[in-house]
């Protein structure tokens, strides 16, 4: 890892991934993800330093903390969308499974088939239920009118959308409300059989009933997948996240640079009722924004 | 809050009346003045149709509405059938539009989706000077350049598909032979000569696709072609066959190229090696020495092709305001 | 430590075959579309300087004698084309852009932006325009200009006023464009002034969106530069230069072209390349210069 010129003081306390896994109760399952050092930039601005942290099976991990933290810019790296980014860079190594993700060889449209992602304003293509569903098989080989059929509704009762639609597959997606629109979105990352699901701040656009839906299928899909969720709601965190990452904005006055830092992770239980950190405490009780 | 003394209307601007004085005369002058000059823009068009419908109503008045679709063009019986011009700017425009379309949309979908943005800038300058190229020119090197080099090509086509049913009947021989002044060479300049018009429109309407419906396409793993055919297409779909149509428009209103290309020949053929004539080529070659009623003809093909390209633009401003609304509205 | 389980090893290379493929091939293919585009450019530009190059001459740009086509090169010159061409095109911008601008100044600053039914249609119709062939510009006048007045009507203002008909929707919309763009705060700080519409139109937004519609109308002006066609009809031929736009048939570069094109002399055909040459260059010069405007635009505008 480089070493920065000015040196950013981390007050990282014991407690981090080696503590999340030591304190544990023997919850943790395999890893998922494991990030090392990993820093992300954008041409020459630093958006995140030095972030090592490891995403569990099975479990829903919340990434919480400040607007300009960097939990986004994260969450991006594990699906290799900020490739898309011009100068967009990533420092540091990313495990998937044991696979680096970085490395040469691999290509980010395998890596996204693995690893979808929902988005935080619903973006349902112009075209009609079914074929929005029906989208990624399709790019994936699968033709036959049956299979399609079995996994358009196979998606659509994962996401407990099935039986609103059923009847209408056909119409425009465009046609349903904002909840039901993301809960298609949804659907439609299921349909290619991920193995995770990343999602940016999927709720924030949406009213609560919609939202409580969303965080009830959550609940339910948790045991086939592993989702890793960020969130400016931290009432949602402690409402559907098995563990929570905290990140913040670190202030180099004398540079006046700004980068974001994870500074604290841990199972939600502790990081809300037992923060170790004095600004995860600021953060969780409101005091700071 | 009364006091003992009345505020003098007659005064100052501090009275509330001062509030209510009209409006300067220069104010309402200028407001007049650009009305009017947006007025013209109705006027020129009203005016078009008028003098030309006007002027056309002699030979119209002889042929009627059969002399639109006879193919008889006989200066000097005074027979002035409109169809051969017809057809030849029909075909014409539809061979440019064949051509130009796949070129125009390659293009289009390369600077707004492969190359990063700094390096697009030379490709739109080239756009530019294609767009830039006067007609004239355009003509010029098509009939002493692209014609002579062109035309044992079509002879080898030609003796290649003789007997072959359907090719046979575009791309054979006719009697005369083969000619490099005809229909195809026409169709080939007007593609050139479209073809930036149509990247520009079909880019400007790529480039609404808002980035997050393409950033879901990725997101599920989809090659850069299959994010365009699934999230930019459908975006872009009715606004693409509005700029095709603006395109098809320009392409059949053309007149310098097409007139000195295109052959100059009266006739109605399915083969497309041969010489043929359109609209503005006939109007833009015989209209010096025509008079009487040969001139009236020729100005009402005029009308004739006013009156379709002001369609074909209608319905492709109307696609491309509806696909607009549409995506704004989204 | 975390520990790096020893889970089977992922494979995360490139999808198989087809998808790829079909990727690539597109990618190509999209190339070669640009690469197709590059060709008739190249061509032509290659072919004018080729066989125009020889015929430029200080003398050819300007010998006011155009020679029958049969003579060969060195004799006479075009400078009677390129006389017209020059005030023509000129007269017909000083008619079409102020119009044009105050038409686009309508549709945006009294209609709303085409909210106004009337500015709608206005609006909608010189798009409709744009698309009119400008033969039928060149008839139109004919018609209305030079028929009326007889054989004295066929004179290098009636060729300008074909031209500006062009030219007038090209303005027109490039300016409304310009001017959606400057933004509504600009035009409050001077209302709340107290500035009247007309003013708040004269002194700061058209200003601040100056040099976009001078671009624009560069561009419009190498458009009807260009234009053989609507002048067919309305300005004549002659062989002399004709510098009094009013009176008298004048001609034109493109109106040159197009006549010697279709002569069998070689010194014709020679004049022809040399006039298609001095043509194209006055044509790229006013997109050179009407890019260094866009650009200048562009950077105020951030």
């Amino acid at each position: 890892m480089e070493q920065p010129e000015q040196k950013i003081k981390l007050t990282m306390p014991e407690t981090s991934t080696e503590a999340a896994g030591k304190q544990d109760d023997g919850f943790a399952g395999a890893s998922v993800f494991e990030a090392r050092n990993v820093s992300c930039y954008y041409s020459a601005f630093r958006a995140v330093t030095d972030v090592s942290l490891t995403i569990y099976e099975h479990e829903i991990t919340a990434f919480i903390g400040p607007s300009g933290c960097g939990k986004t810019t994260v969450l991006r790296t594990l699906n290799r969308m900020n490739d898309l980014v011009v100068g967009a860079r990533v420092e540091g190594e990313i495990f998937y499974r044991g696979a680096s993700l970085y490395e040469r060889s691999v290509s980010p449209i395998a890596v996204r088939r693995r690893i979808g992602m929902v988005f935080q304003k619903p973006n349902p293509f112009p075209k009609s239920i079914y074929d929005n569903i029906a989208y990624g098989p399709r790019i994936n080989g699968i033709r036959s009118k049956g299979r399609l059929d079995e996994i358009v509704e196979r998606s659509l009762r994962q996401a407990a959308l099935w039986d609103e639609v059923k009847d209408r597959l056909n119409k425009s997606a465009l046609g349903m409300s904002g909840g039901q629109q993301q809960r298609l979105c949804i659907a439609r990352t299921l349909s290619v059989e991920p193995d995770v699901i990343l999602m940016d701040e999927p709720c924030s656009a949406l009213d609560p009933i919609a939202t409580g839906k969303i965080e009830d299928l959550m609940h339910e899909i948790k045991s086939r997948y592993t989702i890793v969720i960020v969130t400016h709601n931290m009432q949602q965190a402690t409402r559907v996240s098995d563990r929570t990452a905290f990140y913040s904005v670190l202030r180099d006055d004398k540079s006046d640079t700004r980068t974001g830092v994870l500074v604290e992770y841990g199972r939600t239980q502790q990081i809300f009722e037992d923060p170790h950190d004095t600004r995860t405490q600021a953060y969780v009780t409101g005091r700071v924004g | 809050m009364s006091t003992g003394v009345q505020a003098d209307p007659a005064k100052s601007a501090g009275s509330a009346s001062s509030l209510t004085r009209r409006r300067p005369l220069g104010d309402r002058g200028f407001q007049v003045l650009a009305l009017v000059a947006g007025l013209l823009v109705l006027a020129i068009l009203i005016g078009i149709a008028v003098s030309t419908a006007q002027q056309g109503a002699d030979w119209f008045s002889t042929a009627g509405f059969k002399g639109i679709f006879s193919t008889v063009w006989d200066v000097g019986n005074n027979q002035f059938g409109m169809m051969a011009f017809v057809y030849g700017t029909v075909i014409s425009s539809v061979i440019a539009i064949i051509i130009a379309v796949p070129v125009s949309l390659g293009v289009a979908l390369l600077l707004t989706e492969v190359v990063p943005r700094r390096w697009g800038q030379p490709i739109i300058v080239i756009i530019d000077l294609l767009a830039v190229v006067p007609s004239v020119v355009w003509g010029l090197w098509g009939i002493l350049v692209l014609e002579p080099w062109i035309e044992p090509i079509y002879a080898s086509i030609a003796s290649g598909v003789n007997g072959i049913p359907v090719l046979d009947n575009l791309f054979g021989e006719s009697n005369g032979g083969v000619s490099g002044a005809s229909f195809f060479t026409c169709g080939l300049i007007l593609a050139i000569m479209i073809t930036p018009i149509i990247t520009s429109l079909a880019r400007e309407v790529i480039a609404t696709v808002p980035a997050i419906d393409k950033e879901g396409a990725y997101a599920l793993g989809a090659t850069r072609w299959e994010m365009i055919r699934g999230a930019v297409w459908p975006h872009s779909q009715a606004g693409v066959v509005g700029a095709i149509l603006v395109g098809l428009g320009r392409a059949m209103g053309e007149t310098i190229a097409a007139a000195l290309v295109i052959g100059s020949s009266v006739q109605v053929t399915s083969h497309l090696f041969v010489p043929g004539y359109s609209i503005p080529a006939v109007i833009a070659n015989q209209f010096g020495e025509s008079s009487g009623e040969f001139r009236s003809a020729l100005i009402g093909l005029g009308l004739v092709l006013f009156v379709i390209t002001i369609i074909v633009n209608l319905v492709a401003r109307g696609v491309v305001e509806r696909s607009a609304r549409r995506s704004r509205g989204a | 430590m975390a520990v790096v389980s020893d889970q089977p090893t992922i494979d995360l290379r490139e999808p198989g075959g087809w998808r790829r493929s079909k990727n690539q091939i597109a990618t190509v293919l999209m190339y070669v579309a640009f690469v197709i585009i590059l060709i008739p450019l190249g061509l032509v530009i290659f072919e004018v300087i080729a066989k125009g190059a020889k015929a430029i001459s200080w003398q050819f740009l300007t010998n006011s004698t155009i020679p029958p086509n049969v003579m060969p090169l060195g004799q006479g010159g075009m400078g009677a084309a390129v006389v017209g061409t020059l005030e023509i095109t000129a007269f017909a911008a000083v008619i079409a852009v102020p119009l044009g601008i105050l038409g686009a100044v309508y549709i945006n600053e009294y209609g709303g932006g085409g909210k106004s039914w009337l500015s709608g249609l206005i609006s909608f119709m010189s798009n409709v325009m744009v698309g009119v062939p400008s033969i039928v510009m060149g008839l139109f006048i004919f018609t209305v200009w030079v028929i009326p007045h007889g054989l004295t009507g066929l004179s290098g203002f009636a060729g300008s006023l074909a031209l500006a008909c062009l030219m007038l929707p090209l303005v027109i919309r490039s300016t409304y464009e310009m001017l959606r763009l400057v933004p509504d705060h600009l035009r409050e700080a001077s209302y709340a002034l107290g500035a009247t519409k007309s003013r708040v139109t004269l002194t700061v937004v058209l200003p601040s969106a100056i040099s976009g519609i001078v671009s624009g109308s560069l561009l419009a002006i190498a458009r009807a530069a260009g234009e053989t066609a609507p002048l067919l009809f309305t300005i004549g031929l002659v062989e002399s230069t004709n510098s009094n736009l009013f009176s008298g048939p004048t001609t034109a570069l493109p109106s040159q072209i197009f006549s010697n094109a279709l002569s069998p002399y070689v010194g014709a055909e020679e004049r022809a390349w040399g006039a298609a040459l001095t043509l194209i260059v006055i044509a790229f010069i006013l997109l050179f210069v009407a890019r260094i405007f866009t650009a200048r635009f562009t950077r105020y505008a951030r």
